[in-house]
This record gives C-alpha cells, structure tokens and sequence, in this order.
C-alpha cells in the first residue's frame, strides 16, 4: 500500500478491510503530521465552525486579519431573524498590537460593534499570536459583559494549540457558560435540544419541523438558526439529541453531568438514519404513546413519496463506486448507508476527526475490499480513488477539485453546500446530486475513460 | 471625520492576509511546493480560499505547530516538514513563507535552511528552499506576493553573461492574462523570464493520475538567467522598494527595471507595447495592431453608454490604479478607488495617471474594509462597483449591480480566465462595462426594448 510513498507516520491511519487480515486499530486522534498536506483544519476553525450560525452574537476574530477574512459568510448556515453571523468582525492586529499587546484594541472594537449592532452576546475567538503576546481576554471580555450587559464569552481557539476538535472543545465550553442563565418556566415534559445541526440550507428547520410534528418542543438547536436566548434556556430540554457527534458529544456530557440531561447520537441522513432518529427520540417518552404513533406516521408518510422517486436514481447508479471522505465519522455510517439504498458501494472511507470507537465500527461497516482513511491527504485519496475505480467523491471544498481533475463525480456535504441533504427530503436531494454528477456524459472526456490528457 | 459605525474592528475586510499571496506566487514557480510555517489551519484556509476561485487542487504543506513548537520554536517541525516535503513530493524548490504564529516567536527561518541543508544534505533530494517573510500582522495579500517573487529571484537569480533576455513580473493577475502575456513575448520572438507563472498550475487540463505537483510554472533554471537579462518589467507601482524584484535584480546585476501600471486600457497597453518594441527593437505583430484597431472601435460603439457613469473600484492598489487610469479614458468617474491595503502611494499613483482627480472628485482611500466602502457609497451614490466577489454583500443590501474581476471570485465561474490586461483584457472589460450598463437599463425600462 505504500507504492505511492505514504509517509512513515501515516501508516497506521490507514486500513484496507481484507478477510484473515490483523485488525489492527486504526491510529486516530492524533495531530497532522508536519509536512503533510492534511484536509484538516486548526483549533480556531473547530470553534468558529461550532458556533458561526448562533446568529444575533457578534464573532469577532482576535488576531491579525486572515482568520476573519478566510471564514467570512463561508457557511450556508441561514437564519429565520437576524444574520450577524454572515458579517466578518477583526481585530485586524497589527505589527505594533503584537508589539505592544491588543488588548485596548480588543475591548474598543467590542465596545463599538456592540454599540452599533446590540446583539445578544458576543464570542471573541482567539488566534495563533493571541496566546504569545499574552493579551488577557478573560479580563477584556469580563469588563465589556459588566459594561454593556450581554455575555462576552472567550473562545479559547488559539490554532497551534490542539486539532480542530480542541476548538469544537473551546465552543463547547463557551456555549456552557451561557446554558443555564435563562428561564426553563413553561417548557414542556417532551422536550429535546437538537445539538450538532447547523441548519445548512435550512436542515435544522427540516429536522425541527418532524419533531414538532410528533408533539415534541424543541427548546434549542445547537447552533442552527442560534439564538442566544435559546441556547441560555437549553438546560430545560428533556433529552439531548446528537448529531456531528464530534463537535458536540463533550457538550451534551457536560450536559448530562450538570444538569442530568441524557443524550442519544443520531444522524438525520439517509432513509434509514433519519427514520431512527425519530424513533429513537419518540422511545424516550413512553408516557406519551402518540408520539411514537407520529413518527411511524411520518416515516411512512415520507418513505411513501420518497421511495418511488428514488427508484429511477438507483436503477442508474447500480453498481457505482463512491469514496467519501468527510469532517465527521458519524456521517460517514450514514452516507453508506444512503449510497446502499440507491445501488451504490463504497470503495473508500474515512474522515478528518474520526475516533477508534468510530473506525471500529465503520471497518465493521464497510464491504470487503474498503479502504479505510484517517486524516487524508490528496495524494492519498486520490491513489485509492483511482486504484479502487470510483465514480463518485463525497467531500468538502478542498476535495472538490481532486475529483473533478481525475474526472470522477463529486457530491459537496460540507459546510458550504446550499441544497439541503438532511431529512426525507435530503435524501431526495442527495440522490439527485449523486445521480447528477455521476451520470454527467462530460466524464467521457477524462483521461480515465479514455480521454486524451 | 465622523463615521457612522464602529472603526476600531475590522468589518468585511478588503484584503487577504499576507501568506497567500506567497502561496499563490509560489505556485507560479515549476515544480514547487508552497510551505507555510505556522499552524495547519492557515494552509487549509488558504487551500479552500484558492481553490474556490481557480477550482484546481493546490496542495500547501504546513508545519503544523503544536504547544510546544510555540514555546520551543518551530525549528524541529519546519525541518520534519521539509523532509517529509521532500520525501513524498520530490519537489526542485520549496517556497516556505512565515506566518504570524512563527513570525511573533521569533523563528529565525534562513537560520533553521541552513542548518538543514547541512543536517539533511546526504540521503535526501535536497530542494532549493526560499524564504519569504511573511508575517499576516503587516500588510496584505498582495505584500505576501510580492515577497515570494522577490525572495525567489533573490535565492535563484545569478549574475549571469548578458543576454537578449526579459525579465516580466507581472503582478498578481488572472491566468488568462499570464497566457496573453506569454503569448504577447512570444510573438516579440523574445526569451523571456516571467515570475511567476501559474497559468497552468492554477488553470490546467484533467489528470490521468493525481499529479503531486502540477504541470507548469517557470522552472527554477530560468529564473536563474534573470540576472543576464536586458531588461526587467514590473507591473505595479505602489511594489515596496524592498519588495521589488526588478529593483533587485537592478541594484544587484544592473538589469534595467522598468516599472509599468498593470497595462489596463489604451493608453496603459501602448505603453507596454511601445517598452517591448524599445526594448527587442522589433514592431509588435500585426494581430495587436488589430486587437487595438478593434477596441478604438469598440470605444466608438460603446462610449454613449459609459460616459459619465460612477463607479466605485477596489482591489489592490495596483489594480485599482490600472483600472482607473482604463475607466477614466471612457469617460467614466471612479467616484471612489478603494484598497485594504495601506502602500500610501496609491492616491499619488492615480494623481499622476489621472491630473485632473480632484477637479472630477475622484476620491482615494487606503486601508478600508467594504463596510468604510458602503459608507462613502451612500455619498457618491455610484452606478455600480467594480472589484472582486466580496463586495456583493454591500452590492445585494444596497442595490447596486457588482461588476466582477480579480481575486476572488466566489460566486461566478471562470474567474481563472478572465482577461484584464493588454488590448485583449480591455476589450473584454470594456464590452463587460457596456453590457452591465446595458442591461440595467433595459431591466429599468418599463417597454422592454429588444435591442438597446
């Protein structure tokens, strides 16, 4: 497996399922090897990708002014109210605030953008430099909450310091500091937090909408459509329900520790994941036996539109081979499931944060003949593209032109996707991108299939 | 001046943070890999932010600092780094470029090459290493840009035996442009050093098999003629002396320099040509006299539309000067020429392309970001913007129609291979121009006209 001279420090973080072959646990967890051309990201991006679609907050970036310009309105998060969080706010730290410290900068810029835009509360992410030229944003951020009244929560989001599950860490953390300090008065006995759904393209209301239709009440989605309102009230929920288990699970533990508040992991993609995480949730209100009724009502309701319309995808797509390589492992069960259901394999996956439990279960997962991949890098994913013939790429934006170049189909589900894949109608969606790209008749020209270079 | 909202913070930058304009200059080099020193996330953001725009992988190896790397130093991962470069990618030149995180510690980067040229010098494939310093707390995108080409001239160019050679630094342009530029030397019959060169890395063909590092790119052996040459041409005037590779090359091997605006619009264009014809001593080709023909023309069509209309451009300083020298020979009033950048030059430059600023209220203003540009909108009141993607934000809010160009462009396709420079680039913004203008009013007009 090393012909295309894999680094001697990335061996381990990849695995070819063969029958009679050692399982040997796949290295995760672990920091980009330096010099290596990793898809990962920094600490500083876990945090911003947590809480970017919290949208009546002011994010401003402590730090010189990449980090703010590279992570402005990049998300498709949307918002039913306010959009603060599609605005870009900097520090834009200069080489005398390095010098001589950014801390009047800082509290002066948020004196101002509060002033100006009265948002709710305020996070203050800290970048790489902030941590050495040691600006004290704890102090910054206290006087600006006593002065102005709202929460000014640091987000300790230095890059260096950590992988980009730090930074979901640091989000997390400053998310608790606000759950707790609202009112729980009148919220109801069948009562959920929707954590880890970042309502791209509007999923989170697609989600919410199946759970009000069950007769449950959704206290808070965590960050989807955010409301700092919401989120202090959040401690009122019945249940935790945890999708991007990786961005969230510390979240619903502290959860469940300090206000004894349970969870249960979910995925809302694909026919036989979304339909779980109705069920799932509706097991935990036995005393109210109609929601259950309302989510076998739903499932059936939206299977018995969306399965007929699935059948001329799958009768395409049989057969087709897909790669996916995506931020989260949880994701990962539940895109091979969904690529099952309309005919398609999986030759390739693998996932930037995914843990041992997580690769343990995707090797039970995955067919005979998978590779299996830990923080990949393009040279990696695409030898095994190519090697294993697959027709279609599952990925973000930086694996977005590794497939087109090689001239294979590519499905977007990242951050920045603007169709959503979640939900019944997700499914539909997918199916159509899927079916879209990889029937496209432009690949006829691609090197692979014969195409002159 | 009283503002309207909050100065201290930056809102909506204009600008870019310095190490990608390396990443991308580096790019423009055969057979090189760009390295940032710094924290991984940097060249994941500037991979995603690149790629957006040129829709081509572009891999950026990274050092990826940990806690003990900042307390340390980052001598230990810069030196992993390279070697594992080296190792996986066989690449002739590693282009490693600062960021604020190395930058503030302190690392003493040509120091740790050194010593790893000598740690490292048996066993391995030894690239050439360049350094460019660039920290993200100075300057802009542009300044990272310039720093690579001049560091890589510095690290490469040699005194050399003179030759009938042009050294062209381009500035940071369209891959399209880079094409027409090589197209334009090559009609001249002339050898030429252009730096950097991503016409094909950043706008290639489909690949067979995934290539490491893509074709194309200036190779490292003629950068190393460029202190031979005849002559060198920069395009861009408010470059920093320091940052100047033509001033380089100048002071260090006495190779002429000629520093030109970006060629935008007639005049600008024919400066150009008429240094080349100087310079090689030969006629340009009969195919500019008509590409020129053809846009006095298209001028002649078009100049009813265009005349006296308001815009407001911004980009970088050297951009927005070629720009508004362009703009201002159709008649047109850049109301306000804006940049994230902070040269001080660029109210001068445009003075001296343009006497007349102030009498038509030409308004210059440096180091703002689009929510200072809103502002001064809601004063001058411009027919449309003219810049890259960012300023859609404030084009949507305020209604005013954005007219493409530059770096980025997120949300339109082909920005790769839009022209800007020369006849060709002029005309293609000039018929961009008038179609803008035309449409806008044709949607304006309650009739529905079906030709305007």
């Amino acid at each position: 497996m090393d012909s295309i001279g894999i680094l001697e420090g990335r061996q381990k973080q990849i695995f070819e399922k063969k029958s009679g072959a050692t399982q040997a646990d796949i290295a995760c967890d672990t920091s980009s090897l330096s010099g290596s051309v990793s898809q990962r990201a920094c600490v500083f991006c876990g945090s911003r990708v947590v809480l970017y679609p919290v949208a009546d907050a002011i994010h401003l970036v402590h730090g010189p002014i990449g980090c703010a310009a590279y992570t402005w309105d990049i998300r498709g998060a949307v918002s039913s109210g306010p959009e603060l969080h599609r605005l870009s706010f900097s520090t834009d730290l200069q080489e005398m605030d390095v010098i001589y410290g950014g801390e009047k900068k800082l509290y002066k810029s948020l004196i101002e953008l509060i002033e100006q835009y009265k948002p709710k509360a305020a996070f203050i992410y800290s970048t790489c430099i902030v941590g050495l030229i040691g600006d004290d944003i704890e102090a910054v951020c206290k006087k600006v909450a006593r002065e102005t009244g709202i929460p000014v929560l640091p987000v300790h989001s230095e890059g260096f310091k950590g992988t980009k599950k730090d930074g979901y860490k640091a989000a997390c953390h400053a998310l608790m500091q606000l759950i707790g300090t609202g009112s729980t008065q009148d919220i109801s006995k069948q009562s959920i937090n929707i954590l880890g759904e970042f309502n791209l393209a509007g999923e989170a209301w697609i989600i919410r909408q199946y759970y009000e239709k069950m007769g449950i009440e959704v206290v808070a989605t965590l960050t989807g459509d955010g409301r700092i309102d919401a989120v202090r009230r959040a401690h009122g929920a019945t249940l935790n329900v945890v999708q991007c288990s990786g961005s969230m699970t510390w979240l619903a533990k502290e959860m469940e520790e300090k206000y004894g508040i349970p969870y249960i992991r979910v995925s809302y993609f694909g026919i036989e994941d979304m339909s779980k995480s109705l069920y799932d949730v509706a097991v935990k209100f036995p005393e109210r036996p109609e929601i259950m009724d309302a989510a076998k009502q739903i499932v059936s309701e939206e299977v018995k539109t969306l399965y007929p319309s699935l059948q001329k995808f799958k009768k395409a797509l049989t057969g087709k081979k897909a790669a996916i390589y995506v931020g989260g492992a949880f994701k990962t069960f539940s895109l091979i499931k969904a690529l099952r259901s309309i005919g398609m394999s999986v030759v390739l996956a693998g996932s930037q944060t995914g843990n041992k439990d997580d690769y343990a279960r995707l090797k039970e997962m995955c067919d005979e003949g998978t590779v299996i991949v830990d923080d990949s890098n393009p040279v990696e994913l695409s030898k095994f593209i190519l090697e294993k013939g697959a027709d279609l790429l599952i990925g973000g934006v930086k694996e977005r032109p590794i497939a087109f170049k090689l001239g294979i189909g590519f499905c977007d589900h990242n951050h920045e996707r603007k169709i959503p894949l979640a939900g019944f109608v997700g499914m539909y969606n997918f199916a159509l991108e899927v079916y879209q790209s990889v029937m496209s008749p432009v690949w006829q020209f691609a090197p692979r299939k014969g195409g002159s270079l | 001046m009283k503002h309207e909202h909050a100065k201290t913070a930056t809102q909506n930058a204009c600008k870019l943070c310095n190490p990608l304009g390396a990443c991308l200059a580096f790019r423009g080099i055969e057979n090189c890999v760009p390295f940032l020193h710094g924290s991984q996330g940097c060249a994941t953001y500037i991979r995603r932010y690149l790629i957006s725009h040129y829709k081509e992988p572009i891999d950026i190896a990274s050092s990826n600092f940990h806690e003990e790397s900042a307390v340390f130093g980052g001598s230990h991962n810069l030196k992993i780094g390279l070697k594992n470069v080296s190792e996986q990618y066989k690449p002739e030149v590693i282009g490693v470029a600062t960021t604020c995180l190395s930058e503030t510690i302190g690392d003493d980067v040509p120091g740790i090459l050194r010593e790893y040229r000598k740690e490292y010098k048996n066993g391995t494939p030894m690239p050439i290493l360049i350094h460019a310093s660039t920290p993200s707390y100075q300057g802009s995108h542009i300044d990272g840009f310039h720093a690579a080409v001049h560091a890589t001239v510095k690290a490469l160019a040699v005194k050399g035996t003179p030759q009938k050679l042009i050294n062209l630094f381009p500035n940071m342009v369209s891959p399209a442009d880079l094409r027409y530029l090589k197209e334009i030397l090559g009609d001249f019959g002339v050898p030429y050093m252009m730096l950097p060169d991503y016409s094909q890395t950043m706008d290639g063909g489909p690949w067979g098999e995934y290539h490491r590092i893509p074709p194309g790119g200036t190779p490292a052996s003629t950068i190393a003629t460029a202190g031979g040459a005849m002559a060198s041409i920069e395009f861009g005037s408010t470059i920093e002396a320091s940052k100047s590779a033509a001033g380089y090359l100048d002071v260090m091997f006495g190779v002429p320099a000629y520093h030109l605006p970006l060629p935008i619009g007639i005049k600008g264009s024919d400066k150009f040509f008429s240094l080349l014809e100087t310079l090689t001593g030969d006629r340009r080709a009969e195919k500019y006299e008509d590409e020129r023909r053809r846009l006095v023309d298209a001028y002649a069509d078009g100049h009813k539309y265009v005349f006296d209309k308001k815009v407001i451009i911004y980009g970088e300083e050297d951009l927005v000067i070629g720009m508004t020298a362009f703009l201002r020979e159709i008649g047109m009033v850049p109301v306000l020429c804006a940049t994230g950048g902070k040269s001080g030059l660029m109210k001068k430059r445009i003075g001296e392309l343009v006497p007349d600023m102030d009498e038509l209220g030409i308004k210059v203003r440096e180091g703002v970001d689009f929510v200072d540009i809103e502002d001064e909108a809601k004063t001058v009141q411009p027919d449309f913007l003219i810049g890259n993607s960012k300023g859609y934000t404030m084009s949507r809010k305020n209604n005013i129609p954005l007219l493409r160009l530059g770096f980025p462009i997120h949300d339109r396709f082909g920005g790769q291979r839009m022209h800007h420079l020369g006849y060709r680039g002029t005309q293609e913004l000039f018929d961009r121009i008038v179609n803008t203008v035309i449409e806008q009013r044709q949607n304006a007009s309650s009739i529905g006209y079906t030709y305007m």
